[in-house]
């Protein structure tokens, strides 16, 4: 066994070195995204020149700061906002956004249905650990029905999101739900996304054990990494309505994989043609 | 269940096991035990030392166990730890 004290993770170079080592909680998969997000920018040799990562508020906002690409961490809700205007801008830069759940759907909600219906070509992350972990694990979109949580000390009675419907109904590309201990495929599904042209949507369910899971008789990460192993189910191209989240079934893989023309080509086309027939 | 019939690989005369050089950075270790617990060859367990966040980093077993699928690299969240293959020109 060879000890090594300094960083020299193959993966060093995509990250900024003086953010390192991250903050986040131990057994917390927001780590896990952020490795699997730069293992398929290092499978994919990307030009970091031309890559944005955003980032809205919450703990994997900070996945923004922590990447040594060119990123933005912004105000609560808006990380699609900004990516919008940042890819309409420059349409040959690749815009990811990788963000929470409560970020996305609650307060973002609008944002992310209205720019899947656009399909603009950007890319999102969203990282479902059930809760709004940042702020003390209030309830939130996405609490599945009778988790306890700081808000709902008697069990939760608000009916949850399913994002990956949210996102196929709302006319995303790409749709697809891992969990962090899929990593090859969610790595996969990364260099897929990275791939493609359109509106592009990844789901992660991630444990959060330090403030969902104590609540809800997970108290480690690899209690709540146990319960996705057992409960966890494959189900390509199944039908997204279905896919529920229960704690006896997680159903994951992809489930949209279309093409549609993009809204930016669709823009900067309309702009051209109109330029043109200005000019006759 | 039907009955398996194994049978010997036929290159396995020539092909040879990648050695592997497991690297651990001990102090980024969080201690949240995933890499011990997915290890499909048991490479790894629970060291006895603190390291400086106060959590027990893990310890190489059996290197020799290690086929280098690198799964404790894709699902370590603190980036702590990393498989190589070992290059060695007369054989170790």
């Amino acid at each position: 066994m060879t000890e090594t004290e300094a960083f020299e993770h193959p993966f060093a170079k995509y990250l900024r070195a003086a953010m390192m080592p991250h903050i986040w909680c131990s057994g917390c998969g927001n780590g896990i995204i952020l490795n699997a997000f730069v293992h398929a920018l290092d499978e994919m040799q990307m030009d970091l020149n031309k890559l944005v990562v955003v980032s809205g508020i919450g703990c994997i906002g900070r996945a923004a700061g922590y990447t040594n690409v060119d990123s933005f961490h912004t105000t609560h809700g808006r990380p699609i906002a900004f990516a919008t205007g940042v890819k309409l801008a420059k349409p040959e830069l690749e815009v990811v956004v990788i963000s929470g759940d409560g970020d996305l759907f609650a307060i973002g909600g609008n944002h992310f249905i209205h720019a899947a219906r656009r399909n603009i070509g950007i890319k999102v992350i969203c990282a479902n650990n059930f809760n709004y972990g940042m702020t003390g694990g209030q309830v939130g979109p996405t609490t599945p029905l009778e988790a306890l949580t700081t808000t709902t000390p008697y069990g939760n009675i608000e009916h949850p999101f399913n994002l990956v419907h949210l996102a196929a109904a709302s006319g995303a590309t790409y749709v697809a739900r891992w969990t962090t201990l899929h990593v090859r495929m969610l790595a996969i599904s990364i260099k897929k996304l990275l791939q493609r042209e359109g509106f592009s949507f990844i789901e992660v369910v991630s444990p959060c054990p330090e403030i969902f899971g104590r609540r809800n008789k997970m108290r480690t990460g690899l209690e709540m990494m146990e319960w996705f192993r057992k409960a966890s189910v494959i189900e390509n191209f199944s039908d997204p309505a279905k896919a529920e989240i229960t704690p006896e079934r997680i159903v994951v893989g992809e489930f949209v994989d279309v093409e549609k023309p993009t809204y930016e080509k669709l823009l900067h086309d309309k702009m051209a043609q109109i330029l043109k027939e200005s000019e006759d | 269940m039907p009955e398996r019939h194994w049978r010997t690989p036929l290159d396995a005369e020539k092909a040879v096991r990648p050695k592997a050089e497991i690297h651990i950075i001990k102090d980024q270790c969080k201690g949240c035990g995933f890499c011990i617990q997915y290890c499909p060859k048991k490479v790894l367990e629970e060291s006895d030392e603190i390291n400086a966040r106060g959590v027990h980093p893990p310890r190489v077993v059996d290197e020799k166990e290690c086929i280098i699928c690198s799964f404790c690299t894709a699902v370590c969240p603190d980036f702590a730890i990393f498989v190589k293959e070992k290059q060695c020109k007369d054989g170790c």
